[in-house]
């Protein structure tokens, strides 16, 4: 495929060009129904895999396109988890309407708070994201009549969801339920990214000054992207109260927050697949690893957070895609990454 | 009531001078060069290790190991500096947060493989142990001897900044590090002894916390939130700034948790996001 360069074409031909389907992403999402058949004994921590991906997305709509650092996006995951676990535990363990309701809730807490992320940059911003996260954790640690405290929250009864999947022990259901949530909400991202609005907020991301004299102003969009991001964290904690059927503190605690970062990083920040990836393989490390001292586990993880930032700056498919863009790289893989074999001539 | 909040205000200045120590390194070396160090407490635990390894196997008394634990953090600290650091004083925040985080996160993994997760004890000289009553107040004679040393170590501070060579050189970089730069200061290496200097000044705090906070590997991430929030609250590269927060932070740390105990931390953070919204730049900072 002659890829046509958006500098010559159009802003429109190239945002339609980012739209097409490419090979690879069919390959890469029928290969998430692959445990159901290779390793059906996994099927919970591949539905974590589903939840924590869905969570990193979040984190990049807001860190890796509008380039709004986040040190506490655990407050939004947590406010959803326990929002759709008080919902379920007070008599309505209807899933798909709590979803819902979390993921509206954790997107007004996301709105009111976009109004003052919004107003910083760098360090206060990094500042105050840190300190709502943890006043958020405090909070919920000392309502402890409403949340259970430290001991997390007890009684949520998931009703079957439509009335016929239950949420069974091995996690199929919940798989099935988390990887749906994830592919639909990942969609609304594609589309988002791949549109003007998408457009504007790397153009923020780049440069903030330059947006606001080009007449693009940028807080506006900061909300609003803000909000979406907020909401699709809150559902994403929501998923994880629904299918395990408990809520701690450790929903809100730093350490997730960080992780997630992390994870992010680690896959590619400003990639829709960084976050998805960096889940899977960090999910899957900490599996395999578990067995040790947890106190030890952040030892691999340090160490790869430092050769990441020092040695890959684009994380793990930022270098993936210098490869394939090298020219013996797109002979090899050109028809990976290009667009879907019959819609290559349209 | 009266002797009780005397009390709190005593055991809060106390608390404030350690995080004033453990904190006024990063205040200085980001209002210098803008790096993001979030591994500074780091720096302040290997001061906390440095003694207790001293003191426990090599049987060196408690006030001739404090040097050693300022000179290993200060020399381990150029060695990250050298490496690791200086790759990224043009990099954005995130890199350097993420590299930094890293480091904590490495250092807490190796604390824990070396010395465990348990805390660190320590057996304070019979000279520093015990309390002194003063009319009604008893107040520690470890935190008496706090406050005096880190009092010294701030007048001994603020002297160099305001009247040597060096010291001017450094406050011309912190202020406008390019016309610094232009007017022939080496910034680099005033800096990189600069940042020695503060992380040093951390391996002190780390050292003298140990009787106060305890000592174990997760000191470097439970630290950092504190120390961020004085150097936030206080304004970067500001000495006075740094102080007066640290000492507000301290107080009311230990105010909130004595008289409500319930929802104290969450009144810090509170109070910190409040303070910043109203001052991005921190109470006595000048730039945006």
């Amino acid at each position: 495929m002659a890829s046509v360069s958006p500098a010559i074409a159009g802003a429109h031909e190239h945002l339609e060009s980012q739209v097409r389907w490419r090979t690879l992403e069919v390959v890469f999402w029928l290969s998430t129904l692959l445990p159901f058949v290779v390793t059906p004994n996994y099927l919970v921590l591949a539905s974590q895999i589903a939840i924590t991906a869905l969570f990193a997305l979040s984190l990049d709509l807001i860190l890796g396109y509008a380039g709004i650092v986040s040190l506490g996006h655990a407050a939004f995951f947590g406010f959803g988890a326990y929002t759709a676990g008080l919902v379920a535990k007070h008599g309505w363990g209807e899933p798909l309407s709590g979803l819902l309701i979390s993921g509206i809730a954790a997107g007004l807490l996301g709105y009111l708070m976009s109004f003052i992320i919004s107003r910083f940059r760098h360090l206060a911003l990094i500042m105050i994201t840190l300190g709502f996260g943890l006043l958020l954790l405090e909070l919920a640690n000392s309502a402890s009549g409403l949340t259970g405290g430290a001991d997390g929250l007890q009684g949520v009864k998931m009703w079957p969801l439509f009335g016929i999947f239950r949420f069974d022990l091995y996690g199929v259901t919940a798989y099935w339920y988390s990887l749906i949530v994830l592919f639909l909400l990942f969609l609304v991202s594609r589309r988002l990214i791949n549109s003007p609005f998408g457009l504007s907020l790397r153009g923020i991301r780049e440069n903030a000054v330059r947006m606001r004299a080009i007449g693009a102003e940028s807080r506006p969009h900061i909300r609003k992207i803000y909000t979406i991001s907020a909401a699709m964290a809150g559902v994403a904690g929501a998923t994880l109260t629904q299918t395990t059927e408990t809520v701690s503190l450790g929903v809100l605690n730093f350490e997730r927050s960080a992780d997630i970062l992390v994870i992010l990083i680690l896959g590619g920040a400003g990639r829709l697949y960084g976050g998805l990836i960096g889940a899977a393989i960090y999910m899957i490390a900490r599996d395999w690893f578990s067995g040790i001292n947890p106190q030890y586990w952040y030892f691999p993880i340090g160490v790869l957070l430092i050769a990441v930032v020092l040695f890959l700056p684009n994380g793990i498919l930022g270098g993936l895609a210098q490869l394939v863009n090298s020219e013996r790289g797109q002979r090899w893989f050109g028809w990976l990454t290009g667009p879907l074999p019959w819609r290559r001539n349209s | 009531m009266m002797t009780s909040v005397l009390g709190v205000l005593f055991d809060g200045f106390a608390y404030g001078m350690l995080l004033f120590l453990l904190s006024v390194g990063l205040s200085v070396t980001l209002g210098m060069m803008n790096f993001v160090n979030l591994a500074h407490c780091t720096f302040g635990m290997i001061g906390g290790y440095v003694t207790v390894t001293l003191m426990n196997s090599w049987g060196w008394p408690f006030l001739a190991t404090l040097p050693m634990a300022f000179i290993a953090a200060a020399l381990i600290s150029v060695l990250f500096e050298r490496t690791m650091f200086r790759r990224l004083y043009r990099a954005t925040d995130l890199d350097q947060c993420l590299l930094t985080i890293g480091l904590v996160f490495v250092s807490v993994a190796v604390a824990a493989f070396v010395y465990g997760t348990i805390q660190q004890p320590v057996q304070l000289p019979s000279y520093l142990r015990g309390s002194l009553r003063v009319g009604d107040l008893t107040l520690g004679v470890y935190r008496i001897f706090l406050i005096v040393f880190a009092l010294v170590v701030t007048a001994a501070l603020v002297a160099a900044l305001e009247f040597t060579r060096f010291g001017a050189q450094v406050r011309a970089a912190v202020d406008n590090q390019r016309m610094a730069r232009g007017l022939g200061i080496n910034v680099d290496s005033a800096f990189a002894i600069t940042f020695a200097l503060g992380s040093g000044l951390a391996g002190l705090g780390g050292a003298l916390a140990i009787d106060i906070v305890g000592l174990d590997p997760s000191f470097a991430l439970a630290f950092l939130v504190y120390v961020l929030i004085v150097v936030a609250v206080g304004g970067l590269g500001s000495i006075g700034g740094t102080f007066a927060a640290a000492m507000l932070l301290g107080i009311s740390d230990m105010a909130g948790k004595y008289y409500f105990p319930a929802i104290g931390s969450f009144l810090i953070y509170l109070v910190m996001i409040s303070l910043l919204m109203w001052r991005p730049a921190g109470i006595f900072g000048r730039r945006t």
